[in-house]
């Protein structure tokens, strides 16, 4: 395996994860509402009717609405989780840890259907509410994966010389710890962001018929009709992630946030 | 994103001090309300009296278990097995040579991979299905390319199928399959690698001597994760294959939703969960003898 070799498979792989992206770009771009490739006339009309078409907006308007919410949640309950897994390592520390990275390991239909029966015990099913909620906890992993990691990499001489000079508990965690990890609370929202806008399954179960998403409308339209639109919001899908990633891979180490001990250097 | 990789404690004394012990009450009363309790509910369900037409009432009976013990749902159990299997196997052969690829390039260029590897994880399901249904769909798809390049006689679709299915899982766990083996991956020592190269041996031979063993037991558990990771696509079978590929995952949302038989479609997820925690165990204990022989 010579080193062309290996670059030509990478790219090979890279490419095949690609076309689908490539194709469904050019059915966006359709000029009549068939999904034709190489599309038909070009034109920009579809990315025009998802901000302007009634049963378009409302969804995207739930999925925005609903991203945002949760991932503030799901921060919110990640960010005292990984604070007390990080400073104690006692039972307690190690059985929120298992819970906060549960709910990614499981096949995400149980934890949906989980969802669905509490709602419908609590009396909440159907309710915009209910979908934030049930997103924040099912999200929870990635906050938690990328606050720890931030805490890890903190200097313990920077707490203990902030200890000598004085400062209370409260001022070092505000003053020193937070800042510190300022930029892995961002990646961890944004993580959990970008998922919650694509996650389907618990957003269906818990409020499908009431409150639709876009992967809920797609869902639909791919059973009653497609149209281009369905190109538009999977092309501005990919395009989100790519910038969300790609600034965590711009202002962040992401090998290091991916596990990797070794890509400190350069 | 890797469980293992967040644990350890590293300051014993001087964090400790740091953050108050009620900041661990928070999330653990909200985990437990609503990460918990959904489950316990869901136990309950599995053994509640269904109401036709409508949710459930409270009771204790079997029938739901015993409805899994049917022949229906033994082909349901072993098609989700094949199938699931069939692509982690697959994805497993990709991903590997490609992380150990990946893992040997320059900084910047793994983070531009890695990028693009998480955006395509990030994608929904429906979009993912979406877009495989179009690349091997009769007008837009990879029919037409072949029939203009003379390779067949006239556009054709490749989907829905079981090949279509395939696609679309690997599609779908190949980006999880590299980002579960890049840790192991990229901490395996570079100097093994170097000796064996100095020692004479070619690269195909160091590859298959001295990275394939080494990597056995976290290739092994990378397998089972993405085994379960595909074990829970509930829509690629729908969209991509035919009714008789329907998996467990499917099945599931199809009882919950269209023929409201919550309590069969909780013992359904109980049967999963089972599974999936049963095959996740078997990971973290591989996991761990590995870490202990090095």
């Amino acid at each position: 395996m010579t080193r062309g070799l290996r670059l030509f498979y990478v790219c090979f792989i890279l490419f095949l994860l690609a076309l689908p992206i490539i194709v469904v770009t050019g059915i966006s771009l359709n000029e009549g509402r068939s999904l034709r490739f190489p599309p038909e006339g070009l034109s920009l009309r579809w990315y025009g009717a998802l901000f302007q078409e009634g049963d378009w907006l409302e969804p995207l308007r739930h999925s925005l609405i609903i991203a945002s919410c949760a991932a503030a949640l799901s921060v919110a309950i990640a960010l005292p989780l990984a604070l007390y897994v990080w400073s104690r390592g006692n039972w307690l520390g190690r059985a929120l840890h298992t819970l906060g990275v549960a709910p990614f390991m499981l096949p995400p239909v149980i934890t949906a259907l989980g969802f669905l029966v509490f709602w419908v015990s609590a009396g909440m099913y159907g309710q915009m509410l209910a979908t934030i909620i049930s997103h924040a906890i099912f999200l929870v992993t990635l906050p938690v994966v990328t606050i720890s990691l931030g805490l890890r990499s903190i200097d313990m001489a920077l707490i203990e010389a902030a200890r000598t000079m004085g400062a209370s508990r409260g001022q070092i965690l505000s003053g020193v710890i937070l800042p510190l990890i300022t930029p892995y609370i961002i990646s961890g929202f944004a993580f959990a962001f970008v998922l919650s806008l694509n996650e389907y399954i618990v957003a269906y179960m818990v409020a499908g018929f009431t409150v639709e998403t876009l992967p809920i409308k797609i869902f639909n339209s791919l059973r009653y009709g497609y149209t281009p639109i369905m190109g538009v919001v999977a092309v501005l899908f990919v395009a989100l992630a790519i910038i969300v990633f790609g600034l965590i891979g711009r202002y962040g180490n992401l090998p290091r946030l991916m596990g990797s001990d070794r890509s400190g250097e350069c | 994103m890797n469980g293992r990789a967040v644990h350890g404690t590293p300051a014993s004394g001087v964090s400790e001090k740091a953050v108050p012990g009620w900041y661990g009450l928070v999330p653990a009363i909200t985990l437990a309300v609503l990460f918990i309790t959904p489950f316990a509910i869901m136990l309950s369900v599995s053994v509640a009296h269904r109401v036709p037409g409508g949710f459930f009432e409270p009771g204790f009976e079997w029938t739901s278990y015993e409805r899994l013990l049917s022949a229906f749902f033994g082909r349901i159990l072993l098609t989700s097995i094949a199938i699931s299997a069939g692509a982690a196997v697959i994805c497993i052969v990709l991903a590997f040579p490609f992380t150990v690829f990946l893992a040997g390039m320059r900084h910047r260029v793994q983070t531009l991979v890695l990028v693009a590897l998480l955006a395509v994880l990030s994608l929904s399901e429906v979009i993912i299905g979406f877009s495989i249904s179009t690349l091997l769909s009769r007008t837009a798809g990879i029919g037409n390319l072949f029939a203009a390049l003379g390779l067949i006689d006239g556009p054709r679709s490749y989907t829905p199928g079981l090949f279509a299915l395939m696609t679309g899982l690997c599609y779908l766990a190949f980006p999880y399959a590299v980002l579960v083996l890049y840790p192991p991956v990229s901490r395996l020592d570079p100097e093994l690698r170097d000796a064996a190269r100095m020692m004479g041996a070619g690269p195909l031979r160091t590859f298959f001597t001295v990275t394939v063993p080494l990597m056995r037991a976290p290739v092994l558990g990378a397998a089972i994760l993405v085994f379960v990771f595909t074990l829970g696509a509930y829509l690629l079978p729908q969209v991509l294959g035919r009714p008789s590929h329907w998996t467990l995952s499917v099945h599931i949302t199809d009882q919950a939703i269209f023929q409201s038989n919550l309590p069969f479609a909780a013992a359904m997820a109980i049967v999963l969960l089972l599974v999936a925690l049963l095959l996740v165990g078997l990971t973290l204990l591989l996991g761990r003898e590995s870490g202990g022989r090095r």
